[in-house]
């Protein structure tokens, strides 16, 4: 059967996709040119001496002990951010699918969350749990435990974490109830005429009919993880104590903006991008073969 | 003559053209970027308008821009966006970015003898004013809002504690910690704020001790580190024992910890003077400020203070009206009166010698015993090589690797030498890559 659509001629369809190609050009291919370009210069904050240097800026890189320190932090940040907000997400979706009252009511509070910018949670966050002032840190502290964020690296990456969570709890909320509803309901209703429990129903049919979502969720929370939790760190630790929540992104931030090291920093995100593309194509060729669309 | 007659012509032009374009400017409009929020906004505003006031030929354009590495972000896009602000507020730790970028700006020095203002530097206090100038004494920046470090006390904790007096010394400080601790501050005998510039550049200044060589880089960008000798060793290997059972407890790199001091958690905090209008707004207890600590075993310790805060800088590349508008700026805010007025409504320093007499001659310190802590401090001898102040590019990023260092130490993960050492050393890189692309 022939499903695609037909153009008389060549001129339409180009005209058609012109603005969509137009924009990516401007706004996504330029600029990582821009980066790419910048990577190869060392340069002054004003731009006023510029030196053209290969490949130096990758190298000083890679030869600095706290970039590795930096990738750990990185991948365990990230791979906690996508598991908690990925799991609670999913829980809730689940809970929030089932016929009870007052359901419109949760789910819109379920949702709101995401409207809310990063940088104002995380600093909600810091007056929560901020040793001495929070709400939060004195139940901890009263409970008899230490809580010190700004000198304890555990704690910081805690606090991060649970920042991050939160912010994308409410995304993947949504993308999952989405993604239950449109289940048919009579495939589960057969099961539970068979006899299956609700656990068993959800691992056997419920969790492999999900697999595109869950396919789609872990790639853009990933993708979350390392790009958009700047304004979190940001605000809650600056990188620290000692580097424990200074991510990739952070650190491009910070020689950028902070040590305007522009050469340092591009080359920083330069290797991020790479980063970023080989997990994105490592997870479309391996996680892609168990999804079931 | 001639070039008077072709700049009054051209003036003459130029306000036709303005008068042409729009007939009620007829303004020369100078841009102010500032990193002044709250009260000190206020601040701002009040000098431009008063300045707008005082003439009709120029206006000041205050516009906010965020935190101080937000207002330099901001100016240095600008600039290389071609557009960039008359004046710019820059913190004190911007100094070397501001003055290695050549044609970028123009040094208030050359600005006022262009412009013929009355400038004289020795009427400033060199104790700012050497922050902010070449080694051969040529002023670079305006100095604008400058503070120093002082450490806060809460009387009522020490009268607790069975403390008589507030302490002077380290080995004091270290002593009454410990005793604040056991009687009614569990969790912060005492703190700091600005950790860096609290452990290091306070401390090294106080003591006459280099931070780095060429005069802590005032005389050169080839500066190299070395404030890892046993004195800063000795009191971090001290904060480090302290931190154990938080009779010392770290409260970060900013001064996002100074709540600590006026909620009564931390018994004595040292921090920046400018903490004062906080404390006096919000501390339940009796308080005061003294003098930083000093080691007494360190020869001619104490030495002076260095000072803190923002510079205004003169952006580069501007037409002549705004130069001249700038200068005469310059000159309203260096008046007596109107510093007098500074100093005691928001708590910064004055700048010049002779709003410090005046202040001193009204008897305002009798009053306000607090504000002239900080002066004593900067001007308790005659600033050495040590003492000047810091130069070092990148320092704004040079400070967190700092902090870092510290934090593995006091939280335990190496210890306070290999900080110490990993602190000068990574620092040093960074003034090398900075040292490539400086002044040329």
């Amino acid at each position: 059967m022939e499903n695609r659509a037909i153009f008389s001629g060549r001129l339409l369809p180009i005209l058609l996709v012109l603005p969509q190609l137009a924009i990516s050009l401007i706004f996504f291919y330029w600029p990582a040119f821009q980066a790419l370009w910048q990577s190869f210069l060392v340069q002054d904050a004003f731009g006023t001496s510029t030196e053209f240097v290969w490949l130096e800026n990758y190298l000083s890189v890679f030869a600095r002990p706290e970039y590795y320190h930096s990738i750990g932090v990185t991948l365990v940040f990230s791979a906690l951010v996508a598991f908690f907000s990925l799991s609670i997400g999913l829980l809730l979706a689940v809970m929030a699918n089932r016929e009870i009252a007052g359901l419109q009511i949760y789910r819109t509070f379920l949702i709101i969350p995401y409207a809310v910018a990063p940088a104002v949670a995380s600093t909600l966050f810091i007056f929560m749990f901020q040793p001495g002032l929070g709400m939060i840190a004195a139940m901890l502290r009263r409970s008899g435990i230490d809580w010190n964020p700004v000198l304890n690296g555990t704690h910081a990456m805690i606090l991060v974490v649970i920042g991050a969570v939160w912010h994308q709890i409410s995304y993947n909320f949504l993308f999952f109830l989405a993604g239950l509803q449109s289940i048919p309901k009579s495939v589960i209703e057969a099961a539970a005429i068979d006899g299956a429990r609700p656990a068993r129903r959800f691992w056997t049919i419920v969790f492999p009919l999900l697999s595109p979502t869950m396919f789609f969720l872990i790639i853009v929370n990933t993708t979350y993880a390392f790009f958009d939790t700047l304004g979190i760190i940001d605000t809650a630790t600056e990188g620290g104590p000692n580097g424990a929540t200074q991510t990739l992104v952070y650190k491009v931030f910070q020689d950028g903006k902070v040590g305007t090291d522009l050469g340092g920093s591009a080359a920083q995100s330069v290797i991020l991008m790479v980063i970023v593309v080989g997990l994105t194509a490592v997870q479309f060729r391996y996680i892609e073969k168990k999804v079931h669309y | 003559m001639a070039l008077r007659q072709f700049s009054a012509a051209a003036l003459g032009a130029t306000a036709l053209a303005c008068i042409a374009a729009s007939p009620a400017h007829a303004v020369t409009e100078i841009q102010w970027w500032h990193a002044m929020s709250g009260p000190n906004n206020d601040v701002v505003n009040k000098l431009a308008n008063d300045f707008n006031a005082s003439q009709s030929e120029y206006k000041i354009v205050p516009t906010f821009k965020g935190s101080y590495a937000d207002t330099l972000n901001a100016g240095i896009a600008a600039f290389r966006a071609g557009n960039a602000p008359g004046i710019m507020q820059v913190f004190e730790v911007g100094t070397a970015t501001m003055m290695a970028a050549k044609g970028a700006i123009k040094p208030v020095y050359e600005l006022m003898k262009e412009e013929g203002e009355k400038f004289d530097p020795n009427s400033y206090l060199p104790a700012i004013t050497g922050y902010y100038s070449t080694a051969k004494g040529e002023m670079l920046s305006f100095p604008f809002n400058s503070s120093s470090m002082v450490m806060w006390v809460n009387l009522d904790a020490l009268q607790k504690a069975g403390i008589a007096e507030p302490p002077k010394t380290w080995p004091e400080t270290f002593d009454d910690a410990k005793k604040l601790h056991a009687a009614g501050n569990p969790t912060c005998g005492f703190s700091t704020g600005w950790v860096t510039w609290s452990l290091i550049e306070q401390f090294n200044a106080w003591h006459n001790l280099p931070i780095g060589t060429k005069a802590n880089g005032l005389d050169g960008f080839d500066t190299v580190l070395e404030f890892n000798s046993p004195q800063e060793l000795k009191l971090l290997e001290n904060l480090v024992e302290l931190q154990k059972d938080k009779s010392f407890d770290y409260s970060g790199r900013t001064n996002t910890g100074e709540g600590r001091f006026t909620s009564g958690e931390c018994a004595m905090f040292i921090t920046s003077s400018a903490f004062y209008p906080n404390v006096k707004a919000n501390a339940k207890f009796n308080y005061t400020a003294v003098a930083m600590p000093y080691f007494p075993d360190v020869k001619g310790a104490p030495q002076n203070s260095i000072i803190g805060g923002a510079s205004l800088w003169v952006m580069g590349g501007k037409p002549k009206e705004e130069y001249k508008g700038i200068a005469k700026f310059f000159t309203f805010l260096s008046d007596t009166d109107r510093q007098v007025y500074l100093h005691q409504e928001s708590g910064y320093l004055p700048i010049t010698k002779a709003a410090y007499e005046k202040t001193k001659a009204s008897g305002f310190y009798e009053k306000n015993p607090i504000l002239e802590v900080p002066l004593k401090e900067l001007t308790n001898k005659t600033p050495t090589e040590n003492s000047r102040g810091l130069r070092f590019g990148g320092m704004v990023q040079i400070r967190d690797v700092w902090s870092e260092e510290i934090e593995a130490a006091l939280a335990g993960k190496k210890s306070a030498k290999e900080a110490l050492d990993a602190a000068v050393s990574r620092g040093n890189q960074m003034l090398r890559q900075f040292e490539r692309t400086a002044g040329k």
